[in-house]
């Protein structure tokens, strides 16, 4: 999680990404930071986020955003 | 040419609403106009301004990107006006020296701006609701006679792009301009009146013409896509094919999104046959992606600055290249001119780098109420010392490749492409800088990662400074690294050593 909240805090360094619940839906995020923090998540860690997991439901917290990750790796 | 006797873009409009007044003009997927509806809105709002004595004058359209906003933009026109479109998205500092640069006498806002509006040092009574200016009863006469006093020289429409000195330029653009673009383009990329276009792009810049003014032309239908959906790769497809969209002129970036994470496995785009992107290269290995999932569709390479009104070459891929090959920027659209032009003014050797001039009639009328910045990179044609003839300096370095291709090369100044978006790094440099506690400022490109890193020498942490930032520039202009440093490394002569800054980052 502190891996995640690392590669978040660069990418925005004023956000909350702590609490924020709402990173997709409030446009805290947007398309731009995705395509980075997807590039960045892959380097960091050994999982393939693909299509179908880009959806706000997955993105919305640092939370979400660690359970999808923690989930892949189980899947590999 | 073709149509030289159009002399106004509401001729389009004027023509679709006598022959195909009921179908589906712009949309957003929730709210609709057909061509009718729109006419209507446009006559109420150019009414209104007729009526208030408003004439040849810019005309602020502050709203959310909506079919509503884009009949905001024809009713400016209508009444003989030109429209300045400005966005929630831009930081409310920008926005304020962008009024007080064209110093409206109408701002055009809708509900959820309004507050927002009211919040400038502007006159209160200038500031008018859409929904209460489209109550206004057409006065079809007085519209008539704008319309047939309007010369195509007149403008239509101010943008601003980001100036070095912090200073946003407004490029004006008049119907000359944008008509011979929009014919040259349309029949570049084959629009016609079944094309139904997805778009990506703000409203607020010259890129939307490409749906818009085609849209009235041809009696073509736009979806104004949502924005949120391209942060979700498959709903953006699902979209596309729910609406029948065949056509989408995107930045790079979009494209990107959706063929860099597998998206087509899950699903196809059903519909789509013209693929037209620009302003920044396009990765060959994604391109390779989207050709091979969609093998009978154009693509094309789109390029243009907004000072040569929206794009002004262009290169159908018809090729495959190496993975490091730029795809070449082409040739450019009939009846324009690209000069390749050394430092002194002459042509550039064959296959030698210039600078990519740009002549003929895409040379738009230069910076609103600055002809200081305007005289500057709107110059007389150094191969012309006979009459005055004027060109655009776009600062783009250019040459032409073995097969007499058009390759853009690097960017003579602090200008980069990010993300699709212009950017001077000087500006950043100079938001940076007029923050108190910031005592050196310094921006650099890196550009394989495609990240803006900001240096800086101060009394405030990163995450102060981040949030000044973000009160002055735009989103897509915020560093995407800042790093503090304890001093800036110069040069023997005193200047800043970007080199030296760029090897530190590394």
């Amino acid at each position: 999680m502190e891996k995640l909240l690392a590669i978040l805090n660069e990418l925005h360094s004023d956000v909350d990404f702590e609490n924020e619940q709402n990173l997709i839906d409030d446009g805290i995020l947007d398309s731009m930071d995705i395509i980075s923090l997807i590039t960045e998540i892959s380097d960091e860690y050994d999982v393939t986020i693909t299509a179908k997991d880009i959806i706000p439901a997955n993105f919305n917290s640092a939370e979400a955003l660690y359970e999808l990750i923690k989930r892949l790796e189980d899947e590999e | 040419m073709a149509n030289a006797r159009i002399k106004n873009v509401l001729h389009y409009l004027r023509n679709i609403v006598k022959t195909n007044p009921e179908k589906t003009a712009f949309s957003d997927g929730a709210v609709s106009y057909c061509f009718a509806e729109v006419f209507d809105k446009a006559n109420r709002i150019g009414s209104f301004l007729a009526g208030h004595g408003i004439y040849k004058k810019p005309v602020v359209v502050f709203m959310r990107k909506s079919p509503d906003e884009v009949n905001a933009f024809f009713g400016v026109i209508s009444g003989g006006c030109f429209y300045v479109p400005i966005d929630e998205e831009m930081p409310k500092d920008r926005i304020q020296l962008i009024l007080n640069n064209v110093r409206s006498p109408l701002v055009i806002c809708d509900e959820h701006t309004l507050p927002v509006a009211m919040g400038f040092d502007i006159p209160k009574d200038s500031v008018m609701l859409y929904g209460e200016i489209t109550k206004t009863e057409p006065d079809t006469m007085a519209l008539d006679e704008i319309y047939e006093r309007s010369l195509d020289i007149d403008p239509i429409y101010i943008v601003f792009t980001s100036g070095s000195t912090g200073i946003p330029k407004g490029v004006a653009a008049c119907h000359r301009s944008v008509i011979d673009y929009i014919e040259e383009l349309s029949e570049t990329l084959s629009f016609n009146e079944n094309t139904v276009f997805g778009n990506q792009t703000p409203l607020y810049f010259d890129a939307c013409l490409k749906e818009l003014y085609p849209t009235l032309k041809f009696g073509a239908t736009t979806y104004l896509i949502p924005k949120t959906l391209f942060s979700q790769p498959v709903a953006l497809l699902e979209y596309l094919n729910k609406h029948k969209i065949n056509t989408v002129c995107w930045v790079v970036s979009a494209l990107t999104m959706i063929s860099a994470f597998g998206t087509f496995e899950v699903l196809k785009p059903e519909y789509l046959h013209t693929v037209a992107f620009g302003s920044e290269v396009f990765p060959i290995k994604q391109f390779r992606i989207w050709k091979n999932v969609l093998p009978n569709a154009s693509f094309t390479n789109l390029y243009g600055p907004t000072e040569g009104t929206g794009m002004c070459c262009y290169y159908h891929v018809n090729r495959d290249f190496e993975d490091n090959e730029p795809i070449p920027i082409g040739r450019p659209f009939n009846n324009c001119e690209i000069l390749l032009l050394t430092e002194d003014g002459k042509l550039a050797e064959n296959g030698c780098e210039g600078e990519i001039c740009i002549r003929g009639t895409a040379v738009t009328l230069g910076y609103y109420n600055d002809f200081e910045r305007t005289s500057k990179a709107f110059v007389q044609n150094p191969l012309n010392t006979a009459y005055p003839e004027i060109i655009y300096k776009t600062g783009d370095m250019g040459k032409l490749n073995s097969r007499g291709e058009l390759v853009f090369v690097s960017r003579r100044d602090y200008q980069i492409k990010h993300m699709g978006h212009r950017i001077e790094l000087g500006e950043i440099e100079v938001s940076a800088n007029m923050i108190d506690a910031v005592k050196m400022a310094a921006c650099i490109y890196d550009k394989a990662k495609g990240k803006i890193v900001l240096f800086y020498v101060g009394d405030c942490d990163e995450k102060t400074l981040t949030i000044a930032l973000k009160e002055r520039l735009p989103r897509y202009m915020i560093p995407n690294r800042i790093l503090r440093l304890e001093e800036m490394p110069l040069t023997a002569n005193g200047k800043l050593n970007r080199v030296k800054l760029a090897e530190s980052y590394k």
